[in-house]
């Protein structure tokens, strides 16, 4: 028998979640949404994602190398990253300027704030905001099998010179235009599901998110209030659900409090309505995800919670002298 | 009214492995060691010196003060001399070490009827023994029996969950001492006049329940009540909760609320003292792990080595690469196995590989894992971090104080951030400095 033991503070176990496995998990719950995208919109889609997920990989690697530290792409939260920025882009998107989202997502957003865990914005929306100001005519260029067309969200859009009429059912399966990941509702509440029932995500979050943009738009929109048909097709276009489940949720840019998730949800839907309702774009989602993300600090201090047994401190009695 | 916290987790329990052994009598070889403080307080005095002849149930060591605790030898032998020994928890300590005679000649336990005796003679009795809090405190019991305003004592709460893994020793005191159990609870009810008794027992183990039920059956003022089996259930707030729906903050005196909390070995040990008039020398100790050839429980002689309480279990299968004094959530990574049992000590845990000497940290990644098990509602993540940075002032503006070191964030942080072990650090830092200036 050996002499030596080993000796430490306890606890002596540890779950078996760990930062890989979760990224893991979150990227299996994104492959049915990115399947239904190489399925609507063909080869060009699977050669963006592949190379999102490459290049994303490879760039965090090669900063990491330079710049001396340990490489962490085993952590697998590049390889997400990667993902979720091609699952952002339309499937004719050329692929040297994904290149550079990929990059300034790793390296701007990413590695400059001290990597994993340090950024304030999330990677993939805040280099889907960058390309889109940079490169906006290929951002907003969908091409459905070889024909360009609008997508449903500005098709909706009132004023704008699409408008029209969607079919709901189109959009609840995703056999629409838009980017390759965000089209089929369906499949991406498959990969949702798969990630409430693991509680990788809590659903306090998207379920406040989509109530809060609900209720907004039931009420509010100009022209279709009270509009049950419109308010779905609302829900159910543009990048709600992928943003709502799979990027308002990222861990490091939203709040960790319960009371601050509540919160954080209600500040989404009510600038995700606002965007949409009287911004230029059709669309949201990607902007009101990175700019509640700014809020988060603050989100945070005003909902740290109260201990267990927690008593307001009594107020000090007037002094009798 | 719930049956539970809030937060909290399930570790795999192994409680299988010993629950259904009953309780061996492991007789001791050699010499026996009796550290002077396995109690909360001031150390013991010792009131024998190297050569004296004992018997077992002898006073060898006298409480210090008000909070401490008297020892007792717990066999027949000679003091052999009064030195520094290693103590099971870390570190070593000063001991009493007696020369087992093989005897066990007892000294003569005066036996007694609690009815007939008043309150400051059952305290007495219950001071003598030597009786302290085995759930790991090791609070004397005369002083927990007997709080500032214990007229305004409204539940007893007794700990019967039993949540730490692997131990299963209070589990065989609820399951074959039933009677005792109940003769101390209902002893501690007449210190406690007014206040009503509830066993909190995890719901995984029924068969207690069972018992428990039955025997409290005809006192109005025991009752049982199953709770969720969720570590931490067992810590004395989360108890507390569960069974009486009061929410008392940790940084408080539970007294202060008009609840007492006692363990259920305690409360055996307050019958023993009581009823049979027999000091505290022998304890249930699980042996148990997956290295341990043939797990199962003992009833010990304190101050046996830890050592032979391993080969009275067959020894181990395989090199273990970790001994735990006490459960794998709160229990203490032992390296000699020649420190004695001690009163508080619940088990002797041996494992082939020690997970935790593996794992790599990596960065927070903020996922809130900790915030959601925390059962005092802390950020631990937030603490940590103040912890480590040293910031006292943002520490206890976060509440850092209030945690009671259960480890729930350190298990389950996927990052692998040694969270409560920051934060512990740090609150004894900040307690510490607090002393200072108050002086």
């Amino acid at each position: 028998m050996s002499n030596i033991f080993k000796v430490s503070e306890s606890p002596h176990v540890r779950g078996k979640r760990s930062t890989q496995s979760i990224m893991i998990e979150v990227f299996i719950a994104l492959m049915p949404g990115a399947i239904f995208g190489i399925y609507n919109f063909g080869v060009n889609a699977l050669i963006r994602l592949l190379v999102g997920v490459g290049v994303c990989i490879a760039v965090e690697a090669i900063y990491q190398a330079a710049m001396k530290k340990k490489v962490t792409v085993s952590d697998m939260s590049a390889a997400l990253t990667g993902l979720l920025l091609a699952m952002n882009l339309p499937a004719e998107f050329p692929i040297w300027m994904e290149v550079v989202g990929c990059a300034f997502a790793i390296i701007v957003v990413k590695q400059l704030f001290g990597g994993l865990g340090q950024n304030f914005m999330n990677p993939a929306l805040a280099a889907r905001c960058f390309l889109m100001l940079a490169y906006t005519a290929q951002m907003t260029n969908y091409v459905i099998d070889g024909v360009s067309s609008p997508t449903p969200l500005a098709i909706l859009k009132p004023g704008g010179e699409a408008e029209g009429v969607v079919n709901l059912w189109d959009m609840f399966t995703g056999n629409i235009n838009g980017v390759i990941g965000e089209t089929s509702v369906i499949c991406l509440m498959a990969g949702a599901t798969y990630l409430l029932i693991r509680r990788i995500i809590s659903p306090r979050i998207p379920f406040i998110y989509i109530a809060t943009f609900a209720a907004f738009t039931f009420l509010l929109t100009p022209g279709h209030n009270f509009d049950f048909i419109y308010l779905l097709e609302e829900i159910c276009g543009g990048g709600l659900i992928l943003g709502a489940f799979f990027m308002a949720t990222d861990y490091v840019t939203s709040p960790t409090t319960p009371k601050g998730r509540l919160l954080y949800g209600v500040v989404l839907g009510v600038i995700t309505f606002i965007f949409r309702m009287f911004g230029g774009s059709p669309e949201g989602v990607s902007y009101a995800i990175i700019f509640s993300n700014l809020l988060v600090p603050f989100i945070e201090k005003a909902t740290t919670p109260k201990p267990f047994g927690w008593e307001k401190p009594a107020k000090k009695e007037a002094r009798h002298e | 009214m719930a049956n539970t916290f809030k937060g909290g987790l399930h570790p795999f329990g192994g409680k299988e492995l010993t629950q259904d052994m009953a309780p061996v009598e492991l007789k001791p070889k050699g010499e026996l060691v009796f550290p002077l403080k396995m109690h909360a307080g001031a150390p013991a005095v010792p009131v024998v010196k190297p050569g004296d002849t004992v018997l077992a149930g002898q006073l060898i060591a006298e409480a210090g003060s008000t909070v401490s605790a008297n020892i007792h030898s717990s066999v027949s032998g000679k003091v052999k001399k009064i030195e520094m020994r290693p103590f099971p928890t870390g570190g070593k300590a000063q001991a009493i070490v007696i020369e087992n005679d093989g005897e066990y000649t007892e000294v003569e336990y005066i036996k007694s009827d609690p009815e007939a005796l008043s309150r400051e003679e059952l305290l007495e009795k219950i001071r003598s023994s030597g009786a302290i809090g085995m759930g790991g405190a090791g609070f004397p019991v005369d002083q927990k029996l007997s709080p500032h305003g214990w007229e305004d004592i409204k539940y007893l709460v007794i700990n019967g969950a039993e949540c730490e893994p692997y131990l299963t020793s209070d589990y065989r005191v609820m399951v074959d001492d039933g009677e005792k159990l109940i003769s101390g609870i209902k002893i501690a009810l007449k210190l406690l006049p007014n206040a009503a008794a509830v066993i909190g027992v995890e719901d995984n183990k029924p068969e207690a329940i069972k018992r428990l039920t039955a025997l409290a059956a005809g006192e109005p003022k025991i009752t049982v009540k199953a709770v969720k089996t969720k570590y931490p259930q067992g810590s004395d707030r989360t108890l507390t909760y569960a069974t009486t729906g009061l929410k008392i903050k940790s940084t408080a005196h539970a007294n202060e609320y008009g609840v007492v909390v006692s363990n259920v070995t305690s409360l055996y040990n307050v019958h023993e003292a009581v009823v049979e008039g027999r000091p505290l020398t022998r304890r249930i100790v699980t042996v148990s792990g997956d290295s341990i050839t043939n797990p199962g429980n003992f009833r010990v002689y304190i101050g046996t080595a830890f050592s032979e309480l391993l080969e009275a279990a067959g020894g181990t299968s395989q090199d273990p690469e970790k001994y735990i004094n006490g459960g794998t959530m709160m229990g203490f990574a032992m390296y000699d196995l020649s420190a004695p049992i001690t009163k508080t000590s619940a088990s002797l845990l041996a494992f082939k590989k020690d997970e935790v000497s593996a794992v790599k940290r990596g960065p927070c990644i903020k996922c809130a894992s900790c915030i959601g098990v925390c059962p005092m509602q802390l950020m631990p993540n937030k603490l940590a971090k103040l912890a480590e940075k040293g910031d006292a002032e943002e520490f206890e503006k976060l509440y850092g104080s209030y945690c009671i070191e259960c480890g729930c964030c350190s298990y389950v942080c996927p990052a692998r951030i040694p969270l409560k072990q920051s934060i512990k650090a740090m609150k004894a830092a900040v307690k510490a400095a607090k002393r200072r200036e108050r002086r």
